[in-house]
């Protein structure tokens, strides 16, 4: 016989029914057991050393009497009168790096995502395999491709590229290596593929069928592209100009192997700092600046281009 | 002519993307190019003539091949240590709800976000706060704790995507949890796994800036290279950089090609 | 079969209920699948089928009472203890396992080392003895369904869950996978819980329907029972389609025997008392349902050959479309503003066209009464029918 009837609305619990779900609730620790060693990790050596880096800037003394926490904000003042064209720089090289993969790295990832066909996943892999060559090695390749004298200068010098790049101050006579342009071309180069995969990744999400529905609703092609494919790209832009603009505002290898003393970056600053000069509340005060700042920009960004969802 | 301008307006995309396949491989074709090098004086910055010398002895300049073999074991470590800790919080975030979830994605992700030379800065002053000997080991816990990240990104996303009624098929096919996780969850995870083990590597091996805050006198290869850029770079770094290039792209054809089979005979 | 395996199937749920903070998806409820029977939870979406299916799987905790398998308290089981296996929705096939690894996954969970006769038998059971080696990515529809259940049933589980489990298929497979599940039913004689929002697909293969709605159960019985004697306006309405009209007691029964005699305008309605969920007391308000197909049609101009005793109703016709089997009319009345008429294409009364004024009488035991202190339109596809539209159109 089946029945059915409304039952009256459960007491609580009592005795007989919580020991017997005992091991069903010990589940409840899971999670925590899953994230505690690693989440310990990145504890103690990210968090902690930033809290060390903070109490280092407001350090006095020196390396043979030691430093001790005095509260001396001033250094902050210092290291950024001292080194304000460095910061600038770097802001500059890193933004024009980024608007150059963004520009170089689109069409590659439409290609890879729209127009490859069977070549799709040798592209890829031609796009990801020069990382496993050091990119010390590649970065050092550039002096040999802009070396003065070069093909390549020679090439940009008679057809006058050389001319306005030097009339915009980024090179000097006709030379590149040793000037801004080369520390850009290598800051581009370096970080091109983290351009290019979130790029084609989100690029490969967008369904084919939206692009011959807009194309049927009179849309042309190049209207196609700014109405449906770049909006729907929007993920990928946004992910691939912080994974650009970070690392390149923050490093100093493609300055230091390609520029000169001109063109130096904060990277620089710090890394000699902390590493030559062992000047640690300079050198630590400066990093928080660049933290600080990086931070606030990327904050306003995601803020700004609306993908929250991103993080 | 007017067909010729259809045609490149029709491709204008395709060529645009071919350059910059062209600007991303040029350095590596000069990279290989110079592994043939017989350079004059310290510097191999300019072509003088073909010679196989560097092929022939790749492991011909001091402390090269050593420094090489160091940052192979570091890069092994360390994907291990990130690829476990980081699968295990990936598989807590999207599998399970508890508290501060907020503040623990932002931990994860703070350390994507953060210039290299920040995290390496920040670091060093802990460890010369705790009085640690800079090294080996301080170099493995900098490079397991930025590769964590980059794992937990890779492997999350393979995690969410999988249907959570596959593991309930598993537990109402009398498999226990750690039956569950062995014979469904995990296999259907791994490519995600994989591919956070292999970018933890790819990243380990190649870093540079952290670890030239953190090793101390312990010089990996990336260091070497570095050094050589101010002493005079041998032939041979070009050999090993051409060699692992090809290594790299012939193992990833082979790989493509055993799938491609797979499929085939599944058929 | 012992009389230990005769109950050993049985589902009992007692007073069990599901809330997720503060929404309730299962109100706390009672129920008893017997051993052996195909028993249907039909709702729409988000009605709490799927909880109930999912808190006898073990899958979902309930948040009191307890489940019972035959004599055995299930309700503290982990899943893969409980002799129960499911047929998930979109069957949730091991994608890195082939077809034989996906059916002998339970077999081998449980220690059973020789598994090839069975995994072999139960394969030909659902004729996919050439597939085993395949992935499931490279089955149809069709055949990934008939997989789930071989994984399932290879088990000899005391109860079998689905999961809209035809949920995926096109409308011709979904008929045919319908008799096939039944056959295999039958054949097993395994008791089968399915958890459906396709009335069609609960009447033809249950035999004990459970109608859910708002995490309730509002009506329990065979489908031939539901279907002539809602005790709702959601099940009538859920259940195929009906027409209502508003009406007053005038006469109660003296007898639950007798007919209730009711007002509707200016029409007068009997009611069997035996058929009325509603107070039968003089005075009280009743809704009056009615199947379309009941209802006879004849043209106002033969209203005098209609015979004595049935219970009729005038109006326009406003619509009618022509189906095949049948012919379906909208007539306007001014008891109910449009009344669905099903009338079989016998013979064709051509005076029987938009416009006409025309007579609706059927049987007074057709006749069903409701409590008229519900809403007309529960159940139908403007309310909680949402799923039925998409499929139709799906389908």
């Amino acid at each position: 016989m089946t029945t059915v009837t409304d039952a009256p609305p459960p007491k609580a619990p009592a005795g007989e029914d919580a020991p017997a779900r005992g091991p069903r609730k010990r589940g409840r620790l899971v999670p925590y057991w899953l994230l505690l060693p690693g989440i310990l990790w990145l504890l103690v050596f990210f968090a902690l050393p930033l809290v060390y880096q903070a109490s280092t800037s407001v350090q006095t003394g020196s390396l043979e009497e030691g430093f001790k926490v005095t509260w001396h904000f001033a250094t902050y003042w210092e290291a950024l009168t001292d080194y304000w064209p460095q910061f600038l720089r770097s802001v500059l090289y890193a933004g024009a790096a980024t608007v150059l993969c963004l520009l170089l790295g689109y069409p590659l990832a439409y290609l890879i995502a729209f127009r490859a066909g069977r070549w799709r996943n040798v592209i890829l892999v031609l796009v990801i395999a020069p990382f496993f060559t050091s990119f010390l090695i590649r970065t050092l390749a550039w002096k040999t491709i802009l070396a003065d004298g070069g093909p390549v200068v020679d090439a940009l010098n008679s057809l006058h590229v050389l001319d306005v790049t030097s009339w915009l101050g980024v090179t000097a006579g006709d030379r590149v290596l040793a000037t801004p342009l080369a520390v850009i071309c290598g800051l581009t180069y370096n970080f091109l593929p983290f351009m290019i995969l979130p790029l084609y990744t989100s690029l490969e999400r967008i369904d084919g069928r939206l692009h011959e529905a807009a194309g049927d609703l009179y849309a042309k092609p190049s209207t196609t592209f700014r109405k449906v494919t770049f909006p729907l790209s929007m993920p990928g832009v946004v992910s691939g100009t912080l994974l650009t603009f970070i690392p390149a505002a923050g490093d100093y290898v493609n300055a230091d192997l390609l520029g000169s003393t001109d063109t130096r970056m904060v990277g620089n600053v710090i890394q000699t700092q902390f590493l030559r000069i062992l000047d640690y509340p300079t050198a630590a005060a400066l990093s928080f600046i660049l933290m600080a700042a990086i931070l606030f920009m990327v904050t306003f960004y995601i803020r700004k281009s609306g993908t929250e969802d991103l993080v | 002519m007017a067909a010729f301008f259809r045609w490149l307006r029709r491709n204008l995309v395709v060529i645009a993307g071919l350059f910059t396949l062209g600007y991303l491989l040029l350095p590596n074709v000069v990279v290989t190019v110079f592994s043939f090098n017989k350079p004059k004086g310290r510097f191999n910055y300019s072509w003088q003539e073909f010679s196989l010398d560097a092929w022939k002895d790749p492991c011909g300049v001091a402390d090269m091949c050593g420094s090489l073999s160091l940052s192979l074991q570091i890069a092994a470590w360390a994907t291990i240590g990130a690829t476990v800790l980081g699968t295990m919080i990936a598989f807590a975030l999207v599998r399970y709800r508890f508290r501060a979830r907020g503040a623990i994605n932002s931990l994860i992700f703070l350390p994507m976000a953060m210039p290299e030379v920040v995290m390496a800065a920040s670091l060093l002053t802990l460890f010369l706060n705790m009085g640690a000997q800079l090294g080996f080991w301080t170099v493995l816990i900098a490079h397991i704790m930025f590769c964590l990240s980059f794992v937990v990104t890779a492997v999350k996303a393979r995690v969410m995507s999988m249907d959570p009624r596959l593991e309930q098929a598993a537990q109402d096919l009398y498999a226990g949890p750690v039956q569950t996780f062995l014979r469904v969850t995990l296999p259907i995870a791994a490519p995600g796994i994989a591919a956070g083990a292999l970018l933890a590597f790819a990243l380990s091996f190649d870093d540079f800036i952290i670890t030239n805050f953190n090793a101390g006198s312990t010089v990996t290869f990336p260091m070497f290279v570095w050094g050589s850029a101010q002493r005079g770079t041998p032939v041979q770094i070009n050999v090993i950089g051409t060699a692992m290039f090809l290594v790299a792209v012939l193992l990833v054809l082979a790989g493509m090609l055993v799938g491609r089979r797979r499929n085939k005979q599944a058929k | 079969m012992t009389s230990a395996q005769e109950t050993g199937g049985d589902v009992r749920l007692t007073g069990i209920s599901k809330t997720y903070g503060s929404f309730t998806a299962v109100h706390p409820l009672d129920l008893t699948v017997p051993q052996g029977s195909f028993f249907a939870l039909l709702g729409a979406s988000g009605c709490g089928k799927t909880t109930t299916l999912r808190m006898i799987a073990g899958l979902e905790e309930p948040s009191s009472g307890t489940v019972h398998l035959g004599d055995q308290d299930v309700t503290a089981l982990p899943p893969y203890k409980r002799p129960v296996n499911t047929v998930f929705q979109s069957y949730a096939l091991f994608p890195h396992l082939d077809i034989f690894e996906n059916v002998a996954f339970g077999l081998r969970r449980r220690g059973i080392k020789s598994v090839k006769n069975q995994v072999g038998d139960m394969l030909d059971l659902v004729q996919l003895g050439e597939q085993a080696r395949k992935k499931p990515h490279q089955l149809s529809g069709g055949q990934q369904q008939r997989v789930a259940v071989a994984r399932a049933l290879i088990n000899h589980p005391k109860v079998l869950l689905l999961d809209e489990p035809l949920g995926a298929l096109d409308l011709k497979l979904r008929r045919q996978m319908q008799l096939e599940l039944k056959r295999i039913q039958t054949e097993v004689g395994i008791t089968f819980v399915h958890v459906t929002h396709d009335q069609e697909e609960a009447m033809t293969m249950a035999d004990t329907v459970a109608v859910m709605n708002g995490g309730r159960v509002e009506q329990l019985g065979a489908p031939a029972d539901l279907y002539e004697n809602p005790r709702t306006t959601f099940v009538a309405n859920f259940l195929g389609t009906s027409n209502f009209i508003e009406a007053e007691i005038q006469a109660g029964a003296a007898r639950s025997g007798d007919d209730l005699v009711l007002k509707a305008g200016d029409c007068k309605l009997t009611l069997p008392a035996a058929r009325c969920g509603g107070p039968a007391t003089t005075g009280g308000k009743v809704l009056v349902g009615v199947r379309p197909e009941k209802i006879s049609l004849t043209h106002a101009d033969d209203a005098g050959q209609i015979p004595e005793g049935r219970n009729r109703i005038t109006g326009r016709i406003a619509d009618s479309s022509f189906i095949g089997v049948s012919t379906q009319y909208v007539v306007h009345s001014p008891v109910c503003p449009s009344f669905e008429v099903y009338a079989q294409n016998v013979e064709r009364d051509t005076r029987l066209v938009p416009g006409a004024e025309v007579v609706l009488h059927w049987n007074p035991a057709h006749t069903f009464g409701l409590d008229a202190a519900q809403s007309l339109l529960a159940g139908t596809t403007g309310s909680a029918g949402v799923e039925k539209v998409e499929e139709d159109a799906s389908a």
